[in-house]
């Protein structure tokens, strides 16, 4: 892991972000291990987009993998971001939720089962509406009940970065790994912007966003575990590292009074600088060890 | 979402199945599965209308060297000719290898 602010490795690396949702789903596997399921040719996709007049995917946008880390069973969902934004749809919700559940079933059977969910998405997918919602609402049930049993590792490197309903499913996750060129947060800039003004957020302003959303700063805060470089051996690395770690003595999500009163102690009445507000939060309820 | 279908001859039997791509804007999805028989059926749903001609002369052009009996789906998002002959020819050499 680089602290550096850049990678001196750039030439050299395989990046990770350039991979798709399949290459970067196989990439986190002890190699030769993963299989697909309910891949491209078994053409689970959304009945609700071609309605819509939208070209529909052979996979709905989420690649489901099984396999081995680290010598251990574990379950990769991975969203495609260059798909429909990587939006939750009825289909791609329900493949990862279902994924998640049968991981489960394996730890209450004994065979412990780690789960990776690879989120590059913007939230609820509009055309599916209700349905969308329902699905990351059933996610976040599922991944409450995995938890207990295995760590649920949530990795977001960019380049479309984890909003909307999704992001509130990564703040469940027992891990976040995050990568410089990623963002998180509830709500996009855009939307930010267009709800309360540009005086509140300049979502032009792309310094500002990483500023805020970007996984140096979420990572400094302790809203992510790892901060990794695009870096697909590095990223491998941080997942492995996690999966052996196990589930976390407590999870973040569950420290209600630690955040609730780093909430109420905010002078919301003034603008924040994010290095100011990284001061103020740099006491991290990160599950990853200090350095 | 406007849906065309084309078939041609296929002289051989592929023994692989391939997917490439993602229907993302600019891009597309080839799915691409052996067939029985000597022909080779290609389904397409495009998100760009009235193209028919368009997609006919590049898939004519295609299938003037390749003699596969497959039966193709592609699912596209507004990608040029250009790419859906590449993504053609990716994904006729991925059920090759």
């Amino acid at each position: 892991m680089s602290n550096k602010g850049y990678n001196a490795n750039f030439i050299n690396r395989q990046s990770f972000i350039e991979l798709d949702a399949r290459e970067r789903a196989t990439a986190l596997f002890d190699a030769g291990t993963s299989r697909e399921l309910l891949g491209p040719f078994d053409r689970v996709e959304s009945p609700w987009l071609p309605m819509q007049g939208v070209t529909p995917q052979a996979d709905d946008g989420c690649v489901v993998m099984k396999g081995k880390i680290t010598g251990q069973a574990a379950v990769v969902v991975a969203l495609e971001g260059a798909f429909q934004g990587g939006s939750m749809g009825e289909v791609s919700g329900e493949k990862m939720t279902a994924a998640l559940d049968l991981a489960c079933a394996d730890n209450e059977k004994g065979i412990p089962t780690s789960a990776v969910i690879l989120l590059e998405t913007g939230g609820v997918r509009l055309q599916e509406a209700n349905l969308g919602l329902a699905a990351i609402a059933e996610l976040m049930a599922s991944i409450l009940v995995l938890r207990k049993h295995a760590p649920v590792i949530c990795l977001t490197a960019g380049t479309v970065g984890c909003f909307g309903g999704m992001s509130l499913a990564a703040g469940l996750a027992s891990y976040v790994v995050m990568t410089r060129e990623a963002r998180l947060g509830m709500n996009g800039p855009e939307v930010i912007e267009q709800e309360n003004g540009v005086e509140e957020f300049d979502s032009s302003d792309r310094a500002l966003i990483w500023a805020i959303h970007g996984g140096e700063q979420r990572y400094a805060t302790g809203l992510a575990d790892a901060l990794v470089d695009d870096d697909t051996p590095q990223v491998a690395d941080a997942i492995r590292r996690f999966v052996s770690k196990g589930v976390p003595p407590v999870h973040r999500s569950s420290q209600v009074a630690l955040y609730r009163n780093r909430i109420e102690e905010l002078d919301t009445s003034r603008q924040w600088d994010p290095k100011e507000f990284r001061a103020l939060w740099a006491t991290n309820g990160s599950n990853e060890e200090k350095r | 979402m406007e849906q065309i279908e084309f078939n041609y001859a296929a002289k051989r039997k592929v023994h692989k199945r391939a997917h490439v791509g993602v229907v993302g804007s600019g891009d597309l999805e080839v799915v691409l599965e052996p067939a029985e028989g000597d022909v080779a059926s290609v389904f397409i749903r495009t998100s760009v209308h009235g193209f028919r001609d368009t997609w006919k002369a590049v898939l004519d052009r295609f299938f003037t060297n390749y003699d596969g009996a497959v039966r193709i789906q592609i699912n596209d998002a507004g990608a040029t000719p250009g790419s859906v002959q590449l993504r053609l020819e990716q994904a006729a050499e991925v059920s090759e290898r």
